[in-house]
């Protein structure tokens, strides 16, 4: 998975985010946030599953769908490529 | 402690993509009906569970009988068996002074059963049997005729009982509006009708007591309703110039529409749709310009059965599971689909979450659970992210759903409804396998397996 153009996105915890090489603005949430700084670190799924479950209360079945559609969505707005 | 887990979601902001009326798909929650917790009606009554409100069809009907009085003073209501049969139902409208309308010998049956008397029924319909209308004209039922097959049986079986029954004739007309409906009685324009009404008349079988419409349904126009009472009044000006009888009455039918949008429209329904009152200003203007009215004073009858009921149905449903479709959209599958609520193929139903969601929409799909592809509640929705288990409210439902309900795979829920003082009756059971199978027969050589 490609994830570098997410390192150039101004994330704000809010879920205001800024790509300044397109211009485009996006919102997201907190989950959406703290995902794609994961991503941008070049996590992988079973590293930011863990992560999640440190912070949030949710199971592994539930998570990794979510999960998955999220990619599916960062892909349609070209953020990363699978 | 953990902080709450939302699905991870993201949209490009834009701009000017506003719906011109600047509302919002989702504004809040709503977690109750007229003060009884939805949760509580689920844990007692199960999922999904179709709730009517006594007290919105009572507001609704003195409503539209009021607006009417303002432009037309004599008007009375017939309840339409056919947009919902539940005996309760009908039973509210006949306790407002509704007579009954039917469709079919089952419809009649149906009104029988609950104490309406035969004069009190008015039988439409394209195929009334024989036995059917045998027991309308002994009852002593208004029969509305809609073909020169049923207007030869009438006069067959008034000689056979020795009766003269008491019938109207259906007319279809072009009232500006598309489609237009003509499968249902003789056509005005090219003269059918007033045939008709000269072969009835010369037959002296019968007593003609009115004439009816059913213009169409959903009609969003109001003013097809002053071309529909323009003319059947002229019409009846006509019989009684030629033939010197005077009718007791017009019926205009039914067809008002509901606040439900349709597929095809691009307003919502609550502005789309006229008014009691738009509608009424529109026949009461064909009435009061009518000369044979200000002379007779005809009895006007309306049919109204969707706006009546359709805002008083409430589907609760609950949340099966949840998947991501390759277009991007959420997918949730409720407990309920078109089994239940055949008119998601027609309305852009809404769709309202029962609690509070943190966190942005998504666009969610709503299908129900019947293994087919068409059965969707409602095409892609801005909506938070729902777990399973979590319940939604799907409005209006009230028309034509406990009618046309299919079996198809699905036993049917219970139906409950609250009444005006807030208890909560139990109005039809869930459905077992012995109601789907009671009926069936098993041939000797097939009962081994």
């Amino acid at each position: 998975m490609e994830t570098s153009k997410l390192q150039n996105l101004a994330m704000n915890d809010n879920g205001f985010v800024f790509d300044p090489n397109s211009g485009y603005s996006y919102t997201s949430n907190e989950t959406g946030i703290f995902i794609m700084k994961l991503l941008a670190q070049g996590k992988d799924k079973v590293q930011i599953l863990e992560a999640i479950q440190n912070e949030y209360e949710i199971s592994e079945d539930h998570f990794s769908s979510d999960f998955d559609h999220y990619l599916l969505m960062l892909e349609a707005l070209d953020l990363v490529e699978l | 402690m953990k902080k709450t887990y939302v699905a991870p979601n993201i949209e490009r902001n834009s701009a000017g993509n506003m719906n011109k009326y600047g509302a919002k798909s989702v504004v809040r929650h709503q977690d109750q009906i007229e003060g009884v917790a939805i949760n509580d009606l689920v844990s007692k009554f199960g999922s999904p569970l179709i709730v009517l409100s006594e007290s919105q069809m009572r507001k609704r009907y003195r409503r539209l009988q009021d607006v009417m009085q303002m432009h037309y003073p004599k008007v009375e209501q017939a309840w339409s068996y056919k947009t919902n049969y539940l005996g309760a139902v009908c039973s509210i409208f006949h306790q407002e002074g509704a007579r009954a309308e039917v469709v079919s010998g089952m419809e009649y049956q149906m009104a029988r059963r609950l104490g309406i008397a035969g004069k009190d029924i008015i039988f439409n319909g394209p195929g009334k049997r024989p036995d059917e209308l045998k027991a309308a004209i002994l009852d002593n039922a208004l029969i509305h005729i809609d073909h020169l097959d049923e207007l030869y049986l009438l006069e067959k079986l008034a000689k056979e009982l020795d009766s003269r029954p008491n019938v109207a004739i259906r007319v279809n007309m072009d009232t500006g509006i598309s489609p237009q409906w003509s499968r249902f009685g003789f056509n005005y324009e090219n003269g059918e009708a007033m045939r008709a009404i000269q072969r009835l008349l010369a037959g002296k079988a019968m007593n003609l007591k009115g004439l009816h419409t059913h213009i169409g349904t959903f009609i969003l126009d109001a003013n097809a309703y002053y071309w529909a009472a323009r003319s059947l009044l002229d019409l009846a000006t006509k019989i009684e110039a030629e033939h010197g009888i005077v009718l007791e009455y017009i019926d205009l039918g039914g067809g008002f529409a509901s606040q439900n949008t349709l597929h095809a429209q691009y307003t919502p329904g609550e502005f789309a749709s006229p008014s009691f009152d738009q509608y009424a200003a529109a026949i009461g203007a064909a009435f009061n310009e009518s000369h044979f009215v200000s002379q007779y004073l005809p009895l006007l009858i309306l049919e109204t059965g969707r706006a009546m009921v359709d805002e008083a149905g409430y589907l609760i449903s609950s949340v099966l599971g949840k998947k991501n479709l390759p277009t991007g959209e959420r997918a949730v599958i409720l407990d309920a689909g078109v089994n239940t609520t055949i008119t998601a193929w027609w309305y852009k139903l809404k769709v309202t979450p029962t609690r509070s969601f943190p966190g942005a929409y998504q666009n969610t799909v709503f299908y129900g659970p019947l293994c087919m592809n068409i059965d969707v509640m409602r095409y892609a929705l801005p909506f938070p992210d729902l777990h399973t288990g979590d319940k939604v409210l799907i409005t209006p439902v009230g028309a034509y759903n406990n009618t046309q309900w299919m079996q198809f795979i699905e036993y049917r829920p219970r139906i409950v409804l609250i009444t005006e003082t807030g208890k909560v009756e139990l109005l039809r059971e869930r459905e077992e396998l012995e109601d789907v199978i009671s009926r069936e027969l098993i041939p000797e050589h097939l009962r081994k397996i």
